[in-house]
């Protein structure tokens, strides 16, 4: 018997997420001598830092809501070399047709298709993970490199993982229509994180980031308003204005607790900043339930909420009245609630011998928008009291994820 | 009060001790944490479209928690 629950530590050791979970079932409280024969192996832990799970994923996404309908597909391959190293790739398309408000308003609908291709290598050194990442996203308009590099580290008899975390990006941008224009963003990111054990129950997640950018920081298709006297409606529009630095901050602190039977509790918040003045909370409760071994069914509710940027405005008392000037309703004061609905199912695909398991997933968001002052000038009324846009959104994940 | 002098010894204590600290939470107590319902990224493709889609309405970013990294894509 000892034999045997050791031969099945020692894979465990090799591929840890779904057998670790087992293992760790096999010890009742009767059974703590067998953990003393565990403990002698070297390296030997049921939290240790692992390579992530070989594991492919192929999705189509599809979101619409306020004019703008976005789909395509996108599909993950992971795989693990020599126990120290995983490779990965991910093949993401967002295909847009946009007749958003502020398209209609102020310009004429458009279609394009984003490609975005990551290639990552994560190498594993006893405690330490490394990754290397190396993302490229393609538009008609904007090409954007990036490369990240973190490390994570786990201490403290593993209840502590601690990862450390840099990308530097390079984006080139250009207007449709227009062969004069063209400008450049540099952007960085540095992150620090923390995951812990609290009780045999209880996770804890606390995340950092600061993200600054240097270039053309705007929309270069997207207009602010201004009153005008001259103008048969009351007001006119030009090209917004922003500052060519942001710097950004985002702490988020998450909480995951196993209830007394087989389900899983989560909260997250997370807080921002940045140096445009923008203020903004979000709040997210999620219950995750298992249901007859092959079924997960999740359910989720997010609040969010924004406080604009200084150089926001739904309409401006007069041409350039200030340096800055914005009226991208991404800037403005909103908040959003989205309710979130998932399930999964457990297959085992007995035609592919290479699978282990596989599970077929749908998930379905509804987001609702509602702007403090960003007006519908789509819907007409007094100059500066049209009524407040508000929208909702319908987002579908549906997938096949399979481990191997 | 413990001057700095004092507080010397209980520094490299703790330094020579931090690597073994006794984990409050033992291996074989750790069961539910490993189950996958217990994972923060359970769905990588998922969460990252997911965050994808509040990137581009939102003006928060950062802190998302798994791979993170900016797409730069607005």
């Amino acid at each position: 018997m000892a034999q045997k629950v050791v031969e099945e530590a020692v894979v465990a050791v090799t591929e840890p997420a779904v057998l670790i979970h087992r293992i760790a079932l096999l010890f009742s409280p009767g059974r703590h001598w067998l953990l003393l024969i565990l403990a002698s192996l070297p390296a030997f832990s049921l939290f240790a830092t692992v390579l992530p799970e070989d594991r492919a994923d192929v999705m189509y996404h599809r979101y619409d809501g306020g004019g703008v309908e976005v789909d395509g597909p996108s599909i993950l391959v992971r795989k693990s070399v020599m126990d120290t190293v995983s490779l990965s790739a991910n093949y993401y398309v967002d295909s847009i047709s946009s007749a958003s408000v502020d398209v209609v308003s102020t310009a004429s609908p458009y279609t394009e298709e984003r490609t975005e291709t990551s290639l990552s290598m994560d190498y594993l050194h006893n405690k330490t993970l490394m990754s290397l990442a190396l993302t490229k996203s393609d538009e008609s308009d904007y090409l954007s490199e990036t490369g990240s590099f973190s490390i994570s580290h786990d201490m403290f008899g593993d209840l502590t993982t601690v990862s450390l975390g840099y990308s530097v990006g390079n984006d080139d941008i250009s207007r449709n229509g227009d062969a004069d224009f063209g400008d450049q963003v540099k952007r960085q990111n540095y992150r620090l994180s923390l995951s812990q054990i609290l009780t045999k129950n209880t996770i804890l997640g606390v995340g950092w980031e600061t993200i600054t950018d240097e270039g053309f920081l705007n929309n270069p298709y997207r207009s602010y308003r201004y009153l005008d006297p001259l103008a048969g409606n009351g007001y006119s529009y030009l090209p917004e204005v922003y500052p060519r630095t942001r710097t950004s901050n985002a702490l988020a602190l998450r909480l995951k607790y196993y209830l007394p039977y087989r389900a899983a509790l989560s909260s997250e918040y997370r807080y921002f900043n940045d140096t445009w003045g923008v203020d903004a909370n979000n709040f997210e409760l999620a219950y995750t339930h298992p249901f007859k071994e092959k079924w997960i069914f999740d359910i989720r509710y997010r609040y969010y909420t924004q406080d604009g940027a200084d150089f926001y405005s739904d309409l401006f008392t007069r041409r350039a009245p200030q340096t800055y000037l914005a009226r991208d309703k991404e800037l403005s004061s909103f908040q959003s609630h989205t309710l979130g609905l998932a399930m999964s199912y457990e297959i085992k695909p007995g035609f592919l011998q290479f699978v282990d398991r596989g599970t077929l997933n749908l998930a379905y968001d509804y987001i609702h928008f509602d702007y403090d002052d960003f007006r519908d000038l789509t819907r007409g009324g007094v100059v500066g009291e049209e009524p407040f846009y508000s929208f909702s959104a319908n987002v579908i994940k549906a997938y096949v994820s399979i481990w191997y | 009060m413990l001057t700095n002098h004092r507080l010397l010894p209980l520094v490299l204590l703790l330094a020579l001790t931090g690597c073994a600290i006794e984990p409050w939470v033992q291996p074989y107590e750790r069961a539910r944490l490993a189950d996958p319902i217990m994972s923060f990224e359970r769905d990588p493709v998922a969460n990252g479209f997911r965050h994808h889609v509040y990137q581009t309405r939102e003006a928060a970013r950062g802190a998302e928690g798994g791979g993170g990294g900016g797409c730069g894509c607005n």
